[in-house]
């Protein structure tokens, strides 16, 4: 009732104009002189492909030219001609692995921050080791050793005359070699989403009467969220591109997503069909980021980090 | 005395080969205002730990109202801490914080708001914090929702981990006052962690002082001040003059001032060599003395209501406090005590 200056604005703010100014000639700023190079190149060699990939997969199939005649018919084909078995493989593959590698990280994650820090230096050094041995060889290697007549067989046979048989070539061993090779895009994103727990708040629950579940689901787990959801999102989005553990362990008892791309675009020389999966692909990993790093932005704008 | 609420028996905190805490012994009453007062590293965060439940002793034995407690987690026992971080849930609202034990115990909605309301209050804190995000909240208000949630958990015994210690003077000041009035209104046993003198003469019922893992002295905040039992105790209750001394002809010679002293009433018996402790304010300007201190006056220090003086005499510079009017420096000035002010301590 006392405050009317809300419906009345002052009279000069709505006539006083802005004064008219030379402007400046336009220069460009440092920023974007520094952004210059990396644009040129993410503009030419990464959304500049994409786009024609796009293009690609509405033209019709079996074509090589970007200058025909708009068409569903890729999309619809993936459907009739069951390619998208492969990719609900590989989408249920992809989510297997990031709730299996939630579930192994997570423990690894604490035990590394709770020990002393050459302890946890020399535990890291261990965990990074493998990545300097290409994901093919270590996975061939996996594959010695699980198969008949491999390391792990040959080695029972000849001592204690038990056969395990062939441990490939079945989905639990494509499962493994993915979790195995994207371990680390989960742990350390975790890892650092657990440097944001302080030690002094889990002791706190704990000494405000919460139970062990309690301080991890009320404490642990929300303050630790940002670091959980980028490494739930990394592993996700690379093993839904995920083929070599297929091949390599799986043997070809499943057919993921890549694979049929990857044979579309050889093999098959059909290249509109291996666009429109990739384009299928790209949307649902984008769609995968979108969710979860919204989820983080709004984290962070109530302020709550 | 009443059976007491916390008990202590010789108990040794060690790590590897270092003991932080060393068989401390140490029975605390219901509704006492105790605090632990040491230098850093004297193991009274280390002895609060084991007292919360967070860390297990190595040797001893920790008693509440008589049974055994040393296994008992921390979220079993019926004490509460405030952390000298405060270690707010900073995901959470003021009254998510303050509500959490609450929760933790499965109180309904309802109950928790009202509860923890009721806590906020006690605190000093209006209900309409109770929707802020605490990331929100100033230094001040952090250190009163810290102490709402303790409160809200209803402990028997309430610990606190020099938790004032980041605050300004003057809100310090008030939140000491404050809690000494919560203290008393809830009748709750309080133990408080503090390296300041004044935050435990200001608060306390009993003022136990650490040094090195062992409690040196336990006692009221007068006993403590006035009949220190040892020099560290002494020294570490404010300024004090120390003068080197060694017996001779039943009197006490100090070679720096070349001259001696009569030793305190209490003297102990067979006193060879040591010190002989002289509190500031027992130092006085006495021309008239028999066998006066003299030396130059050099500096004075305005303390507020009492002034400090510092006086060359012989090799060494003494304090002085008084009520001011003896400015002029370099002035020749006389200065005495009664021995039964001093304290003699062998070494």
């Amino acid at each position: 009732m006392t405050d009317l200056s809300e419906t009345m604005p002052p009279p000069s703010a709505a006539s006083a104009a802005p004064a008219a100014e030379p402007r400046a000639p336009w220069r460009p700023s440092t920023g974007l002189l520094c952004a210059l190079p990396m644009l040129l190149l993410l503009g030419l060699g990464f959304l500049a492909p994409l786009l024609i990939v796009a293009v690609y997969s509405f033209m019709p199939r079996g074509t090589f030219s970007l200058t025909g005649a708009p068409t569903f018919e890729n999309y619809v084909d993936i459907v009739a001609q069951n390619f998208h078995i492969s990719f609900l493989w590989s989408i249920w593959l992809a989510l297997l692995t990031t709730v299996i590698l939630m579930a192994v990280c997570w423990p690894l994650a604490v035990s590394i921050k709770r020990v002393s820090p050459s302890k946890a230096l020399l535990l890291t050094v261990l965990i990074v080791a493998p990545l300097f041995v290409a994901e093919n060889i270590r996975l061939q290697g996996w594959s010695l050793f699980l198969d008949r007549a491999g390391l792990l067989d040959g080695a029972l046979r000849s001592t204690v005359g038990l056969s395990t048989g062939s441990l490939t070539a079945n989905v639990p061993a494509v499962v493994f070699g993915m979790a195995y090779i994207y371990l680390p895009f989960m742990l350390f994103p975790m890892m650092l989403g657990l440097s944001n727990v302080p030690p002094a708040a889990v002791e706190a629950a704990q000494d405000l009467g919460a139970s062990r579940w309690q301080q991890f689901r009320d404490i642990e787990l929300p303050l630790a969220a940002p670091g959980l959801v980028i490494g739930a999102l990394l592993v996700f989005v690379i093993s839904l591109g995920a083929f070599s553990e297929s091949k390599f362990l799986g043997k070809g008892v499943i057919v993921t997503v890549s694979e049929d791309i990857e044979s579309a675009f050889t093999f098959g020389q059909n290249w509109p069909r291996g666009s429109a999966l990739s384009v299928l692909v790209i949307v649902l990993a984008g769609a995968a980021a979108f969710v979860g790093l919204r989820r983080l932005d709004l984290d962070s704008m109530l302020g709550r980090k | 005395m009443p059976q007491p609420i916390l008990e202590l028996r010789n108990v040794d905190k060690i790590f590897g080969d270092f003991a932080a805490v060393e068989r401390v012994t140490l029975s605390i009453a219901e509704g006492e205002f105790f605090t632990i007062v040491g230098p850093s590293g004297s193991g009274k965060t280390t002895l609060i730990r084991m007292l919360v439940g967070m860390d297990a002793p190595t040797r001893g034995e920790i008693l509440l109202r008589g049974a055994r407690i040393n296994e008992m987690p921390a979220n079993k026992r019926p004490f509460c801490m405030v952390f000298q971080s405060l270690a707010l849930f900073p995901h959470m609202t003021v009254g998510e914080n303050v509500a959490y034990s609450l929760k933790c115990r499965g109180m309904g909605k309802k109950d928790r708001r009202e509860r923890a309301t009721e806590c906020l209050a006690l605190a000093h804190l209006p209900a309409s914090y109770y929707d802020r995000a605490v990331t929100q909240c100033s230094g001040g208000e952090k250190q009163r929702v810290a102490l709402a949630r303790a409160l809200a958990y209803d402990p028997e015994v309430l610990f606190f981990d020099e938790p004032l210690s980041a605050l300004d003077y003057r809100l310090r000041k008030t939140l000491e006052k404050e809690l000494k009035d919560i203290q008393r209104e809830t009748g709750k046993t309080f133990i408080y962690i503090t390296h300041s003198l004044e935050e435990a003469m200001v608060m306390s019922d009993r003022i136990g002082v650490m040094r090195d893992g062992r409690m040196a002295q336990v006692g009221s905040p007068r006993e403590v001040y006035d009949r220190p039992r040892t020099r560290f105790v002494s020294e570490f209750f404010g300024e004090v003059n120390a003068f080197p001394v060694t017996a001779q002809d039943g009197r006490l010679w100090c070679a720096p001032l070349n001259m001696a002293f009569d030793p305190p009433p209490d003297a102990p018996a067979g006193f060879k060599s040591g010190a002989l402790i002289v509190r500031p304010e027992h130092l006085r300007f006495d021309a008239a003395a028999p066998e006066p201190i003299r030396g130059e006056l050099y500096n004075e220090y305005l303390l507020g209501s009492r002034v400090q003086y510092q006086v060359r005499a012989g090799a060494t510079t003494l304090l002085v406090e008084g009520m001011g009017g003896h400015s002029p420096a370099g002035r020749e000035v006389a200065l005495t005590f009664s021995p039964e002010d001093s304290l003699l301590f062998a070494e």
